[in-house]
């Protein structure tokens, strides 16, 4: 598979060389989480009950802001149509776009989370479900948010739409991932909402790409 | 026959850009497209390359339809558009090297040479923002001998070029042409090329919406 190590090179390349589109996101979620102990006062009870939400529901929204630099520049140049034009198979070069993109904006929330989960004083038993909850999660949001993308990459000023057309899409992620770490503070088992979260993530990675590549085709024409 | 257009329609707001059209490309023939702006030189291409799906009429490539034989289509036709599809932040080479991978060829060592056949010796690893727009023309240019295609369609190539830039085009779209090749065209640009030239006017074809 050359085409999907082209890809990865190719993207994670351009993500380097403008590192402005991590790093915007990223710090979103850094300010964001920080601000909330300042907001709602330090009481180490009231935090540990939010903290995962609070996690989840920002990393969601630095996902989503990240979305917007995966298929901007390619729309732009016309790289896109050179890519929907390729003869190799484009279920591929897709699915090595997204995870490239997720690798960079992706990963770092995940690495992150610890150290702010004990700064909003999430016990440390909740603190491997939440990376794991995480790590499965954050994938299925770049994948989702690609299909939205891919539909308003022709517009000029499509941020509220695709808030408008994902959002629906991320709840039940939410719900689930927030859901994990729940369980194992109420020392109950994670296993299974990690493996339903688990399924959803398949079930992203097998369809979503097929949805964009349909998307990016209404998108170009 | 490579390519064969039959009774193709197409319309956009209230206006028809084109009906009955009817052409046959074959090996070896160069095939300009005319027209006055606006009068959908662009979406003709668009169309045979099947970025644009908003038409009615039939495409055949080597005598299958054009839809079912998508990947072969892919294979042995070479789209350039209005937009150079090069990512400024990345060198010509590494756009090239990814463009080479998206057709599925390993040449990576023709590169270089391809890259030097168009006056870019010594820029091979510049950011393509460091560039003029006529060496980024030429960046994009380059894909079309990498690409092994047998059909290039391409849309105004001559925006930007020096005079320089546009002899060595003519004189590469003339030798694709008396090697097998087929190209199909649009330009304001009058050519200068010694090879028979067949001409599609759409200023001919345009009319309005029958209500």
């Amino acid at each position: 598979m050359n085409i999907v190590k082209a890809t990865l090179r190719r993207e994670l390349l351009i993500a380097f060389r403008s590192p402005g589109d991590i790093i915007n996101p990223l710090m979103f979620f850094v300010i964001a989480v920080s601000l909330f102990p300042l907001g709602v006062g330090a009481d180490q009870e009231f935090l540990r009950e939010i903290a995962a939400g609070v996690i989840w529901v920002t990393a969601l929204l630095a996902v989503m802001l990240s979305m917007d630099s995966l298929f901007r520049s390619d729309y732009e140049d016309g790289s896109l149509e050179q890519l929907l034009l390729s003869p190799q198979p484009l279920y591929f070069i897709i699915l090595a776009k997204v995870c490239s993109h997720w690798l960079v904006s992706g990963l770092p929330l995940v690495i992150l989370a610890p150290v702010f989960a004990s700064m909003l004083a999430l016990p440390e038993q909740g603190l491997f479900p939440l990376v794991a909850s995480l790590l499965i999660g954050t994938p299925i949001l770049t994948l989702l948010g690609a299909v939205g993308m891919a539909l308003t990459v022709g517009l000029s000023r499509s941020g509220l739409l695709l808030a408008v057309l994902i959002l629906p899409l991320y709840v039940p992620v939410l719900v689930f991932g927030t859901g994990v770490v729940d369980s194992a503070l109420n020392s109950l088992g994670t296993a299974g909402l990690l493996a339903l979260l688990g399924a959803m993530l398949i079930l992203a990675i097998s369809l979503a790409p097929l949805a964009i590549i349909a998307a990016l085709r209404i998108s170009v024409s | 026959m490579m390519l064969t257009v039959k009774n193709l329609y197409c319309e956009r707001d209230e206006r028809v850009l084109f009906q009955n059209l009817d052409f046959s490309v074959a090996e070896g023939e160069v095939w300009q497209i005319q027209g006055s702006n606006g009068s959908g030189k662009t979406t003709l291409l668009r169309i045979l390359c099947g970025l644009n799906d908003e038409f009615t009429g039939e495409i055949y490539w080597q005598g299958k339809e054009q839809s079912k034989t998508r990947q072969e289509f892919n294979h042995e036709v070479f789209y350039l558009g209005h937009a150079p599809a090069i990512n400024k932040t990345l060198s010509p080479k590494e756009n090239l090297s990814w463009f080479c991978a998206s057709r599925g060829l390993r040449n990576n060592d023709q590169i270089k040479k391809v890259l030097n056949s168009f006056n870019l010796y010594g820029y091979e690893d510049l950011p393509c923002y460091l560039m003029s727009a006529g060496q980024q023309r030429r960046v994009s240019l380059a894909r079309m001998l990498l690409s092994q295609a047998k059909l290039w369609i391409i849309d105004e190539p001559f925006t930007a070029l020096d005079k320089q830039g546009v002899q060595e085009l003519e004189a590469l779209l003339s030798a694709h042409a008396l090697a097998g090749g087929s190209i199909i065209l649009t330009t304001h640009h009058s050519l200068q090329m010694d090879y028979s030239i067949r001409v599609v006017d759409l200023d001919a074809m345009a009319g309005l919406v029958a209500a």
